[in-house]
């Protein structure tokens, strides 16, 4: 019994021992990134690349630059399967992590991002929203800890409205015109209804909503409906397998391929390629670049896969998805970058970091300078503008690639800016939150 | 009076404007059905031969079409492929039977059920591990194509679905009618005590129907994956089985096909008439509420067997 005990104590030593050593490893030189990914379940096809990606440019900048700024990065993954109770408690597990705690988090996913917003905000752990998210929280004073850029889903709502206007021979031909929108039925598939709702007013065209229940296996009846009524555009904001099923079922009815247009996370490959060749001629909007002509893709592969390290076939490295995670550990990666101009070459705190985020400028040289050309626009973050520049363009699948189906298009920032101003007051009015006054922020 | 009309009002008139469009979504829903019924069946196999509700149906559903696409994407020739990965299910259910059920013999079914969790959460790894998370296409040459038959749409691939599944039903009602095999399951079926005092190997047919389970799960993995791809979101197909089962009943053959037809035909309908009166997206839960409502009335489903208890 003795012996028992002892060796339960010298076990309890030697964790205590370990523990400190521990904290010890984190007080050293390191940044600790908490993640959130989902690698199983239904969402795992569109997850695990992006996961994959984002975890590739971190290790790539430790194996090249030895971090950021001198400063290594280490992360821990967290499952959430996409499930909302699960990414906060992943949230919660590894916000305290590190020897300044989370530097910022990236959710990937609508419902997670709306239940971090309040306890993110009073722990001040930056939300990186990539393309995702509150739309109104693009509006910096009344969302300071939340950050949507590169753009937002009214602003992907206006850009394909802008798109169909255009293949349709100007906007005023979109009087009476049907569009309908096909959405996941959570908060991410209804966050474009509003913006929709609005440009159905202004220029005159009828707006038909039809949700589908996640995850969307089975959309016959939905199809049925879309047949009946027969839209002359649809619009698609859905995620994981409801994609592909929809892309089959627009075919299974006869649905126009080239008619239908997702935002762009419905616009990658896991979502066209089972559909086969009925995804030919399908649309999606994307806000950067895709493939792997890019510096810094290039030395992902140099530093990485050449080296028999990498988080998954080297053949995966340009899909849209995978250069989409690389491309939102680049914008993190850079507001810490950002952030040590002001604070130093040092591990920061989650409140330094959004100081980083906020100050934000990626102009043309810089991106070059990160191998970015052509990957990722020109963008400055404000305190007011935390939403980015909005720029979109179409794609298409041509049975094999995604090619490019149009220029860049700028969003309408003067009916959407005064939209989400207008949101975002009203959520500060909700929760007693007294806008900050950017004109006093320090820079 | 707005409730009322969003309730009775438009759908009735919209079903009275335009009849051969409610044609056209019950045939397509009965096409669903037939779909679910492919899971569905998997499951009344197993609770006929031995009262477990195998809650890994639908992850067997996944697994088997994993090994499938999997060992075609490696360059097996389509036959080669699919007698594997009857093997594959075979070899599974001598597994499940000696590792799992085996060492659980006379444990109440709640215990058994909570181990065909475990197989679940078992094979669910182990498919993503050997296969890997990504979207598998399967095209094995299925029709795809719309077809307009009398003014009313139908897909092939629908059409092709509900053949396979009157195929195997049919092969399944000759195997448990005809064969002593067949005679043995249902004798096991009846009464387990009574078929093993008769010489019924228990474990042998424990084996059998796993097998054969699997085997339902492999037709049922490829139609769903030709439909939606092999990934991970096959295994909840089985949730669509589910309604399917309250509603026909966990011990019937014959019942899993009309209660998939009664689910899917019902789902449709209400999700495109009096869908918009709740906002839209009810037909999953809609399939439910059908089977609660049959189970007030018929706790045992359409084609089930009488639950007698005796005091």
């Amino acid at each position: 019994m003795t012996f028992i005990k002892s060796a339960i104590c010298a076990l309890a030593g030697a964790t205590a021992l370990c523990g400190g050593f521990a904290a010890a490893a984190w007080a050293q030189n390191e940044q600790f990134i908490p993640r959130l990914v989902y690698r199983t379940g239904p969402y795992a096809p569109n997850g695990i690349p992006f996961a994959d990606g984002y975890a590739d440019y971190l290790d790539m900048l430790n194996a090249r630059d030895g971090g950021v700024d001198g400063v290594k990065l280490v992360y821990e993954e967290c499952e959430d399967g996409y499930n909302n109770d699960k990414g906060v408690e992943c949230y919660e597990r590894l916000k305290g992590k590190g020897p300044t705690g989370a530097a910022l988090v990236d959710p990937l996913s609508t419902g997670i991002t709306y239940a971090l917003i309040e306890r993110a905000t009073a722990d001040k752990v930056p939300i990186v929203s990539m393309g995702y998210g509150r739309a109104d929280a693009s509006y910096g004073p009344v969302f300071p800890y939340v950050f949507t850029y590169p753009v937002t889903y009214w602003e992907g709502a206006d850009a394909i409205i802008t798109y169909i206007a255009q293949q349709e021979g100007g906007v005023a031909k979109l009087k009476g015109k049907k569009i309908g929108l096909i959405y996941h039925d959570s908060a991410y598939g209804k966050e474009p209804i509003a913006t929709l709702e609005k440009l159905a007013q202004l220029d005159g065209f009828t707006f038909e909503k039809f949700p589908v229940s996640p995850p969307g296996i089975d959309q016959k009846a939905t199809w049925l409906q879309i047949r009946q009524k027969r839209p002359n555009w649809m619009l698609m904001w859905g995620w994981g397998v409801m994609n592909s099923t929809a892309i089959k079922e627009a075919a299974a009815v006869g649905y126009p391929m080239d008619h239908f247009i997702g935002i762009w996370w419905s616009g990658a490959e896991p979502d066209v390629a089972p559909a086969g060749k009925a995804g030919i001629g399908y649309k999606a909007a994307v806000f950067h670049g895709t493939g792997t002509d890019f510096g810094v893709i290039r030395d992902i592969k140099h530093y990485l896969y050449d080296k028999g390290q990498g988080k998954t076939k080297v053949d995966k490295i340009g899909e849209v998805l995978y250069v989409r995670g690389v491309i939102n550990a680049l914008y993190d990666m850079e507001a810490l970058h950002t952030a040590h101009k002001k604070f130093g070459n040092k591990p920061l705190t989650g409140e330094q970091v959004r100081w980083g985020l906020e100050n934000l400028d990626l102009t043309a040289a810089r991106i070059t300078e990160l191998g970015a050309e052509g990957l990722i626009a020109p963008m400055k973050i404000s305190c007011e503008n935390h939403g980015g520049h909005g720029l979109v363009r179409m794609q298409q699948w041509d049975g094999a690639h995604w090619k490019y189906a149009s220029d860049w298009i700028e969003p309408h920032h003067d009916l959407l800016d005064p939209m989400y101003k207008a949101s975002a007051l009203a959520y500060a009015k909700e929760k007693n939150i007294t806008p900050r006054d950017c004109s006093k922020t320090q820079s | 009076m707005e409730l009322l009309h969003a309730l009775v009002i438009d759908p009735i008139g919209a079903i009275a404007d335009n009849p051969e469009f409610l044609l056209e979504v019950v045939i397509g829903g009965l096409l669903t059905g037939v779909m679910y019924s492919l899971v569905a069946l998997g499951f009344v196999l197993i609770y006929k031969a031995s009262g477990i509700f195998n809650f890994a149906q639908g992850v067997m559903v996944l697994f088997a079409a994993l090994c499938f696409v999997g060992q075609l994407q490696l360059g097996m020739p389509l036959v080669m492929a699919l007698l594997s990965t009857v093997a594959i299910m075979i070899a599974l259910a001598f597994v499940i039977e000696r590792v799992v059920l085996r060492p659980l013999v006379n444990q109440e079914p709640i215990i058994l059920f909570m181990a065909t969790i475990g197989i679940t959460f078992f094979l669910t790894g182990l498919g993503q591990l050997v296969w890997g998370g990504d979207v598998k296409t399967l095209d094995i040459g299925l029709p795809k194509d719309p077809l307009i038959i009398g003014g009313v749409l139908v897909n092939e691939f629908d059409l092709t679905a509900a053949a396979v599944a009157g195929l195997l039903v049919a092969g399944l009602a000759l195997f448990f009618q005809k064969t002593s095999i067949g005679r043995a399951l249902r004798a096991v079926a009846d009464d387990h005590q009574a078929a093993l005092s008769v010489g019924i190997p228990l474990k042998t047919i424990w084996v059998i129907v796993w097998s054969v389970a699997g085997i339902v799960g492999l037709v049922a993995g490829i139609m769903w994956g030709t439909n939606l791809g092999v990934q991970f979101s096959l295994a909840l197909v089985a949730l669509k089985a589910l309604p399917v089962l309250i509603l026909g009943g966990f011990t019937s053959i014959p019942g899993a096909i009309v209660g998939g037809l009664i689910v899917g035909a019902g789902e449709k309908v209400a999700e495109v008439f009096w869908g918009p009166a709740f906002g839209g997206a009810i037909e999953d839960w809609f399939a439910y509420v059908l089977a609660l409502v049959f189970l007030l009335f018929r706790p045992q489903g359409l084609f089930g067997e009488r639950i007698i208890e005796r005091v």
